[in-house]
């Protein structure tokens, strides 16, 4: 027997509706959970005081801390190196060899897992390089693993500026770099900006990478040699050794929190530049005629 | 002054460029300099296909773990990948613009998610679940398949989605013009023209199940021994790092880089591949 058009057409788009919904399900499913258990844990003593009894009572002030440092080490480190090489990339290169072999390791780069990074980073930065288990040691680890998305998503952002812009700053007599400093990466700010911000999200998310190069003290670190404990990893540990159930859901209820934040952050960001782009192509078209 | 700084700026992003080729360099350079005296003492072939993993009487045989990694991969792969493909169908075709403007950040969401959350939920919710009514430990591979065919959709979903927008609209239309239905043209145009995004977004989607670490230490019960269903509890690659690193000391610990080495080629020829397919159609398409 074979289905007519018209009922294979129904069954499809039946079937295709409700992958679409039991995605949406699922996530609404653990989002809810995860929040009506975690939030009537969170209170301003729970996010200012330090952690008791390895997590048992207080709160995470000092995994916030520790979070917070490890995240803006791996950002200054790994922007400036993302960004340079995304110019280089959009802007400088030709082509050939080199740069076939820069683009391969930045996709590879991106595909690496993070225990392969974690693996890495000990053996490299806590041992080699003797930084110890440490904020610096967790925060080099973490540059790395968000290089590739900083190429990709500056790159797109550098490429996206259209090139009336550069030919305009070049006939004026402006050098490469000129164009580069005074027009494209104005232009480009707002992507670039949103793929720091995944960037960041994926370092507040990090656990794997972070457990073997950054430690686990739940002291509030003194300096950026001295260990520390991530909110993951603190939620990680609190969840595996059954230590507290309330803070644990606490814990993984702002985390949820804070990605939902940097998500739409993010999204708000890129709106702007994708309708910023549109209004000065717009422009541009309005001249042309 | 201005040319001088012209050529030093330019070579400042040069230089800035080669950061990701040495760190790669740096990352196999030395996870192959820990983990290959173990292979090279215990012989490739025992390490990797040897049965036992008993570190404390010097025995590492990685099979078993390369046996769970396989099978939860694959379990994945089986629930996350027509899913994931329904979803950027449904995206790239079906949904209202209302709708798939909220249907989109929820994707991200679901990437930037951590892992560990995932992890918890697939621990305190799915686990019980299995243990009630399909029986066994509950911690399996089943329950390590769920989780992470969950964490492979938004890279299924998002790849396979830009690889269908990227389409002629001419092929549809076409197709539509012709007189078939909607699902007609999405079947037999749509899908085969946009097969290699397709395929290299699987590919992607499985390198990410391989990796995956954290969440997969929660749910799969980590047991050292080859499954015989999938109710059975296994250990992956990753995990066997991410468990016993803290601990693990001289030829012990040597044997987890050794683990990684195993990771991290595999990782490779996956992320080759993704690469190598999706290079061939910019070709065709050019």
């Amino acid at each position: 027997m074979k289905l007519s058009a018209k009922s294979s057409e129904k069954i499809a788009k039946s079937i295709i509706w409700a992958a679409a919904m039991l995605v949406v399900a699922v996530l609404a499913a653990i989002v809810i959970y995860i929040l009506a258990k975690g939030l009537p844990t969170l209170s301003w003593s729970f996010l200012t005081e330090i952690p008791e009894g390895g997590g048992a009572a207080g709160g995470i002030a000092s995994p916030i801390v520790g979070t917070v440092l490890v995240t803006a080490v791996a950002v200054l480190i790994a922007t400036p190196l993302g960004v340079g090489t995304a110019v280089y990339l959009a802007e400088y290169t030709k082509g050939g060899a080199i740069t076939k072999i820069i683009r391969f390791s930045a996709e590879s780069l991106a595909g690496i897992p993070s225990i392969v990074y974690g693996l890495f980073g000990f053996i490299f930065f806590v041992m080699y390089l003797g930084l110890g288990w440490s904020i610096l040691s967790g925060g080099l680890t973490l540059a790395i693993m968000i290089l590739p998305t900083i190429i990709r998503t500056s790159e797109e952002a550098i490429r996206g500026v259209p090139g009336s812009y550069r030919e305009t700053s070049f006939s004026l007599g402006a050098t490469k770099w000129q164009t580069i400093y005074k027009v494209v990466f104005p232009a480009a700010i707002q992507g670039i900006t949103n793929g720091i911000i995944l960037s960041v999200g994926r370092s507040v998310a990090e656990t794997a990478a972070l457990v073997l190069t950054a430690g686990s003290s739940l002291r509030m670190p003194t300096s950026l040699f001295a260990p520390t404990r991530t909110m993951a990893v603190h939620f990680y540990t609190l969840a595996m050794e059954d230590i507290s159930p309330a803070n644990a859901f606490g814990t993984a209820a702002l985390l949820i929190i804070l990605i939902f934040i940097i998500n739409v952050g993010a999204n708000i960001l890129l709106n702007r530049f994708i309708s910023n782009k549109g209004k000065k192509k717009e422009a541009k078209g309005g001249k042309r005629n | 002054m201005k040319d001088f700084k012209e050529k030093l700026s330019g070579r400042i992003f040069f230089v800035l460029a080669l950061s990701s080729i040495s760190v790669l360099a740096l990352i196999t350079v030395f996870i192959l300099i820990k983990g290959t005296p173990l292979i090279a003492e215990v012989g490739l072939k025992d390490f990797i296909f040897g049965m036992t993993w008993a570190p404390g009487r010097g025995e590492f045989g990685i099979f078993p773990m390369i046996a769970g990694s396989v099978s939860v991969t694959f379990g994945a792969a089986v629930i996350g990948v027509p899913i994931g493909i329904c979803c950027s169908i449904f995206l790239a075709e079906f949904a209202p613009a209302w709708l798939s403007k909220i249907f989109r950040p929820v994707i991200q969401l679901l990437a930037g998610i951590p892992s560990v959350v995932y992890g918890f939920w697939g621990m305190i919710f799915v686990v019980p679940l299995i243990r009630d009514y399909l029986g066994g430990p509950g911690l399996s591979i089943l329950a390590g398949s769920i989780i992470l065919a969950i964490m492979i959709l938004p890279t299924v979903i998002s790849i396979s989605e830009v690889s269908i927008l990227a389409l002629p609209r001419q092929y549809k239309e076409g197709a539509l013009a012709l007189g078939m239905t909607h699902w007609q043209a999405i079947y037999s145009v749509v899908l085969p023209s946009a097969k290699s995004g397709i395929v290299a977004s699987v590919v992607l989607g499985i390198g990410r199940a391989v990796g995956e670490t954290m969440a997969v230490i929660m749910v799969l019960g980590n047991a050292v021994a080859l499954p015989e269903s999938i109710l059975d509890p296994v250990r992956t690659l990753t995990t066997n790092i991410g468990i016993e690193m803290g601990y693990a000391e001289g030829a012990h610990e040597q044997a987890l880089f050794a683990t990684g080495i195993v990771l991290f080629v595999v990782i490779m020829i996956i992320n080759g591949l993704a690469q190598y397919i999706t290079r061939d159609k910019n070709k065709g398409r050019r």
